[in-house]
């Protein structure tokens, strides 16, 4: 189904438009690039894994996605990354109602310190949410298959919910916003086995309905869970920085069984990383 | 043979290592003694200060000390107007100084971008917390009582407290930045990525948290403000006033203004009077300390 991915024009074969598409950006913190040159096309309703050594640049690219390197005051992006056609990074698009659209889930789960019912409602209500809270609320709960666990204490504390059951949550609370693409950024490394299980499966749900980006350092994960995988490695710079960059990019498939090339090959045969 | 050999290992080890326990448990004895002796020499000095200000103090303090107005005479002399005067300014100060504290707190932790005129005006703050509180009072004369003398009203309740609200300012503002930072980035993180605007992830999320926090600065300030004498001297408030202030542009005096009037006096007395006027002015100050406690633990109840 798909060729292969490194070259800017490589178009996937999908027919259908990329819902969001990277053209050569490097990411800068100050004066120090960070990752040089990623492009790569994200189609609609697909799981997209990020894999790849430490400090390549994986988690880096994800947050270029919805902008939440604007917040590093000394981040700069360059390049062009497009959002169903249209460039996120031009001056008259606001980040905030961009973010509204591609929402994100963090390695560690934070949900806000207030009730379960608080937690989903809080996004709703800022983004000016008409309809009927409390369907919205069980809606992403059950989304979420969080909804037979808390449905008789969304009164209570978030926080008091065990660590997948908050990731979960966390996941609602993303899904309440109605955004089309969702980042997952190492979701489940702060996880166990049986919650990363549920999390998992969860997304298989979830891709029916959005398009999932998840970084995850576990290679099994990504050979589970996703229908492409970019695989980066990061390379030394002479005074001992490290910049990383996109090495192959393809269906997972072709990443695990026969990748194009050698580090691929290595790192997903645990040989390095 | 496997014996010997352990035997040659924990041979070994002792060679190696000097565990000296009982060395490292002594040296834990004398710091236990020595953090215990210093927590003993304050409890000691305050309970001697109190029981000596009670001593003098307790026989003189009736409900006709509380409602009378000062006078030359010892037995009829009373702190009502000090008194009245003290919850006057702690209101207005809190008033003044709570809102700018906190705003100018927020706006420095949340808003304020690294640049070299916002570290300048953080330096200033921190700098201006160990300014000696007289100077505050020298500011505050040439500015609240005589340039401001239309609206302050001069040597008033107004005048005071703007003082006061000035030299506790720092303290609040620093505090409402230490609570604001405690409070982990990752909920601001999980705000943005729902397309919150700061604001709404300050006031929903950020400041119900860190109220807790901003109370206990606000009133530990506060009850440094209710202490002060020097500046409230240096910009003229009367020692010796026989009325009730009516609006915020009264002459006014307050409790150690008063306090201190009775014990620069020669007369015995008046010195057994001072002692009264500390135990009221501790009662006022635990009373704060009471609410400020009351009302933390009401917002900390919210999860």
């Amino acid at each position: 189904m798909v060729t292969h991915k490194t070259t800017e024009q490589a178009s996937l074969t999908d027919t259908e438009k990329p819902v969001l598409r990277a053209k050569r950006v490097d990411v800068y913190y100050g004066n120090n690039l960070a990752v040089r040159e990623v492009s790569l096309d994200i189609f609609q309703h697909k799981v997209i894994a990020f894999i790849g050594p430490s400090g390549c640049g994986k988690s880096t690219i994800l947050r270029c996605f919805n902008r939440m390197n604007d917040l590093v005051p000394s981040a700069k992006v360059k390049g062009e990354i497009t959002f169903k056609g249209k460039d996120i990074y031009a001056p008259k698009v606001d980040p905030v109602e961009l973010r509204s659209q591609i929402g994100m889930v963090f390695q560690k789960p934070n949900p806000f310190p207030k009730s379960i019912y608080e937690n989903i409602a809080f996004g709703a209500r800022i983004n000016g949410y008409k309809g009927d809270m409390d369907q919205l609320i069980e809606e992403s709960l059950k989304k979420a298959a969080l909804w037979d666990e808390v449905k008789d204490k969304l009164k209570q504390s978030g926080l008091a919910l065990s660590g997948g059951q908050q990731q979960r949550l966390c996941i609602a609370r993303a899904i309440a916003v109605a955004p089309e693409v969702i980042l997952m950024d190492e979701p489940c490394s702060a996880l166990d086995p049986i919650s990363t299980l549920k999390i998992e499966e969860l997304i298989q749900e979830l891709k029916l309905q959005y398009t999932i980006i998840i970084v995850t350092h576990n290679m099994q994960q990504a050979s589970r869970v996703s229908d492409y995988t970019a695989f980066y490695n990061a390379e030394a710079t002479d005074d001992g920085d490290k910049i990383g960059y996109l090495v192959e990019y393809d269906d997972t498939e072709t990443i695990f069984q026969s990748p194009q090339q050698q580090a691929t090959q290595e790192y997903v045969s645990g040989r390095f990383g | 043979m496997i014996e010997k050999t352990a035997q040659n290992s924990n041979h070994d080890r002792s060679n190696l290592y000097d565990t000296a326990l009982k060395k490292r448990y002594g040296i834990d004895n004398i710091f236990a003694v020595a953090t215990w002796s210093a927590i003993s020499i304050s409890v000691i000095v305050l309970a001697v200060l109190l029981i000596d200000v009670c001593i003098d103090g307790i026989p003189k303090l009736n409900w006709n000390f509380l409602t009378s107005f000062p006078s030359r005479n010892p037995e009829e002399a009373g702190l009502l107007s000090a008194l009245v005067g003290t919850i006057w300014m702690m209101i207005t100060v809190a008033a003044v100084s709570f809102p700018l504290g906190v705003g100018a707190g927020i706006y420095l932790e949340e808003f304020a971008s690294d640049n070299w005129f916002n570290r300048l005006v953080e330096i200033n703050i921190n700098n201006l917390a160990g300014v000696p509180s007289i100077i505050y009072g020298l500011l505050g004369l040439q500015v609240f009582v005589r340039l401001f003398e239309p609206m302050t009203g001069g040597r008033s309740i107004l005048s005071g407290s703007l003082t006061i609200a000035l030299l506790i300012l720092p303290v609040i503002i620093v505090s409402t930045r230490e609570a604001l930072r405690s409070i982990p980035d990752s909920l601001r993180l999980a705000g943005y990525a729902l397309g919150a605007t700061k604001w709404q992830i300050i006031w929903e999320h950020i400041f119900p948290l860190a109220i807790p926090g901003i109370l206990t600065g606000t009133i530990l300030a506060l009850s440094r403000g209710i202490g002060e004498t020097a500046p409230l001297i240096t910009i003229g408030a009367l020692t010796f006033i026989s009325f009730l202030p009516e609006n915020l542009q009264s002459a006014f005096t307050v409790l150690p203004i008063q306090i201190f009037n009775w014990v620069s006096r020669p007369q015995p007395e008046f010195h057994d009077l001072a002692a009264a006027g500390i135990i009221v002015l501790m009662v006022v100050l635990m009373v704060m300390n009471a609410g400020a406690i009351i009302l933390r633990n009401k917002f900390q109840k919210k999860f």
